[in-house]
C-alpha cells in the first residue's frame, strides 16, 4: 500500500511540493512510484531554469514507460537531486524523502490550488 | 471488447498488472518487469502467450501453398523441422512475420501474432485459389505456454513430464497426454522470443491451465508478463511486428533477408523483395547506442548531428542486461553504417548516439 505524507501540497499528476521557507522541494508521491514500477531513469531541468506551473518540467522514465513530471508551483530551479542521476531506484525507495529539484518559489499563492493530503488520499482512490 | 486467455483468471489471482495487447487483455508483469527478465536470462521462466494464432495448413496442395505465401523455404523439410518467415504484400510490405511448423507431408502449423489472426486468416484464405488444401483457423481450441530460460528443459522435463531432450533447436514434435477428458495431443517446440533456451507448448486450454498450474506451483518457473517478453526480444534484436516489421517495413528493410529466399521459384512479394535486395532500400533498420542514459522510445526521432532528421526509433529501452541506453531504430540508408553518430530527439534534448548491431545481448540457444 502506498505511503501518504502529511504537511505537503499534491497536485492531481501525483507531483509533491515539501514547503521550507521561500524554497520548494518537488518530487513524486509514493502512490505514483507504485504506479510507475521501478524506475530506470529521471530527466531533469538544469539549475537556474524556470518551471513553470501545470507545465512539464522532465520525465520519471520506467522499464516500459516515460511519464512526465508537471511542475506543481512556478519557480527557479536552485537545486537538483543528483543522486538520482545514478541512483533513479531511490524514488522506489523513498519518494518523500528523495526529492527531484528544488525550486525558488516565484508565487506562493499557487500553493491554493493544490491539494492537501487527506483530498489527496481521496483524489488517489477515485 | 478484448478477448482474455484461458489463464486470466490466474494472471488476476496473481496479483498481474493486465493490460490489452494484440485484441487481448494480457498480464503486463506479476511482480517487475526486471526479476521477471532476469528470471529468464538466469533460470527460468513461464509466459501464457495464449493469445498468438494458430492455423493448419493440410491437403495434397499444403507445401506449394505454404511456399506461395511465406518468404522462407520449407521444401525438403523434415518432419517436425521450423522455419521463421514473412507473409508480404505484393509490394514487399510485411503482413506479419510467422513460424511453420512442418508436421507431417502435406500438414503445416502455422504461428502467427495475435493482433494479426484477422488480417492473417483473411489473407490466407483470399490466396487459396489454386490450391487443394484445407486451411483450419484453429486459435480458439489452442493455448500456449512458453517456458524459456537455462534451466527451462529440466523443468519441462521435471515439473510436467514432457520428455524435450532430444528436441533440436527449431524442431517441434507431438506428444500424447493424460490431461483433458480422453487425453490429447499437444505439440512442444524447442523455440521462443527471449534469446534463451527454450519450449513452447500447444494444448487444449484445459492442458495449458493444469501445465500453468503446475508450473506456478513447482516454483521453479517464475510467472513472466509481456512487459520483459519485450525487454528480451529486444536485447537480442528479435522483431515485433509492428515496430519493427509492418505493411510499410519490409523483411529487407529490417534486415531479416536470410528469411526471404530469393532462389525459391515463386512467393508473394518476391520480385520487390528482389528489387529491394538487388538495388538497396531507402530506410534501413540499425541499432543505436547512446552515450546518455536517457531512454529512447517508439516514434522518437532520429537526427544526424547537424540536426537533419533521418529516421525514426521503432524500438528502445535502457537494455536491462547490458546497462545502456539503445534502440532499434528505422533510418534513411546513408546514414546506417556501424559507427555512424546519431542523435535521438528525447523529449526537448537530443542525445548523441552511435549506429551499432541491432544485436544489444548475445542469445544463449542450445542448439
Amino acid at each position: 500500500m502506498a505511503n501518504f505524507e502529511s504537511g505537503l501540497y499534491y497536485s492531481e499528476s501525483h507531483e509533491y511540493v515539501r514547503v521550507e521557507g521561500e524554497f520548494g522541494y518537488i518530487g513524486i508521491s509514493d502512490y505514483a512510484q507504485h504506479a510507475l514500477g521501478n524506475v530506470v531513469y529521471v530527466d531533469v531541468p538544469e539549475v537556474d531554469d524556470e518551471v513553470t506551473a501545470g507545465e512539464e518540467f522532465g520525465a520519471v522514465e520506467s522499464v516500459k514507460a516515460a511519464s512526465d513530471l508537471i511542475a506543481p508551483v512556478s519557480g527557479t530551479v536552485v537545486e537538483v537531486n543528483e543522486a538520482l542521476e545514478d541512483e533513479p531506484e531511490l524514488l522506489n525507495k523513498d519518494a518523500f524523502a528523495n526529492w527531484i529539484i528544488k525550486v525558488q518559489l516565484s508565487d506562493k499563492s499557487e500553493l491554493d490550488n493544490l491539494m492537501d493530503v487527506e483530498a489527496y488520499k481521496a483524489h488517489c482512490a477515485a | 471488447m478484448e478477448k482474455k486467455t484461458c489463464l486470466y483468471d490466474r494472471h488476476v489471482a496473481l496479483g498481474a498488472l493486465m493490460s490489452p495487447f494484440g485484441g487481448f487483455i494480457m498480464p503486463i508483469q506479476y511482480s517487475n518487469i526486471t526479476d521477471e527478465h532476469n528470471a529468464v536470462r538466469q533460470h527460468c521462466g513461464v509466459f501464457d502467450v495464449s493469445h498468438m494464432g494458430e492455423v493448419c495448413i493440410t491437403g495434397p496442395d499444403a507445401e506449394r501453398y505454404v511456399q506461395h505465401i511465406f518468404t522462407n523455404d520449407v521444401a525438403g523439410a523434415h518432419l517436425g523441422q521450423i522455419f521463421y518467415g514473412m507473409m508480404c504484400y505484393p509490394d514487399g510490405g510485411t503482413v506479419d512475420d510467422l513460424l511453420v511448423y512442418k508436421m507431417g507431408e502435406n500438414d503445416f502449423f502455422l504461428v502467427i501474432n495475435a493482433a494479426n489472426i484477422d488480417k492473417d486468416v483473411a489473407w490466407m484464405q483470399e490466396h487459396t485459389e489454386g490450391f487443394d488444401i484445407n486451411l483450419d483457423h484453429q486459435s480458439d481450441y489452442y493455448g500456449q505456454l512458453a517456458v524459456q530460460g537455462p534451466e527451462a528443459e529440466t523443468v519441462v522435463e521435471e515439473v510436467l513430464g514432457l520428455p524435450c531432450k532430444e528436441l533440436k533447436f527449431y524442431t517441434a514434435k507431438t506428444l500424447d497426454v493424460a490431461e483433458g477428458d480422453e487425453g490429447e495431443t499437444i505439440i512442444i517446440s524447442r523455440t521462443g522470443y527471449t534469446g534463451e533456451d527454450g519450449f513452447e507448448i500447444y494444448g487444449s486450454h484445459e492442458f495449458t491451465k493444469q501445465a500453468w498450474d503446475r508450473l506456478i506451483q513447482s516454483g521453479r518457473s517464475k510467472p513472466c508478463g509481456l512487459g520483459c517478453r519485450d525487454t528480451l526480444r529486444f536485447e537480442v534484436g528479435l522483431p515485433l511486428y509492428g515496430d519493427e516489421l509492418s505493411a510499410d517495413i519490409s523483411p529487407i528493410m529490417a534486415g531479416l533477408s536470410i528469411f526471404v529466399k530469393l532462389d525459391k521459384a515463386e512467393f508473394i512479394g518476391k520480385e520487390a523483395l528482389a528489387e529491394q535486395k538487388a538495388n538497396g532500400v531507402p530506410r534501413r533498420l540499425v541499432g543505436i547506442e547512446l552515450t546518455d542514459k536517457a531512454i529512447p522510445r517508439h516514434g522518437y526521432a532520429v537526427l544526424t548531428p547537424e540536426g537533419e532528421v533521418v529516421g525514426e526509433v521503432t524500438t528502445g529501452y535502457h537494455c536491462l542486461s547490458v546497462d545502456k541506453s539503445v534502440c532499434m531504430a528505422l533510418v534513411k540508408t546513408e546514414h546506417t553504417k556501424l559507427g555512424t553518430p546519431l542523435q535521438v530527439q528525447i523529449r526537448k534534448k537530443t542525445f548523441p548516439g552511435v549506429v551499432v548491431k541491432k544485436k544489444f545481448y548475445d542469445k544463449h540457444y542450445k542448439k
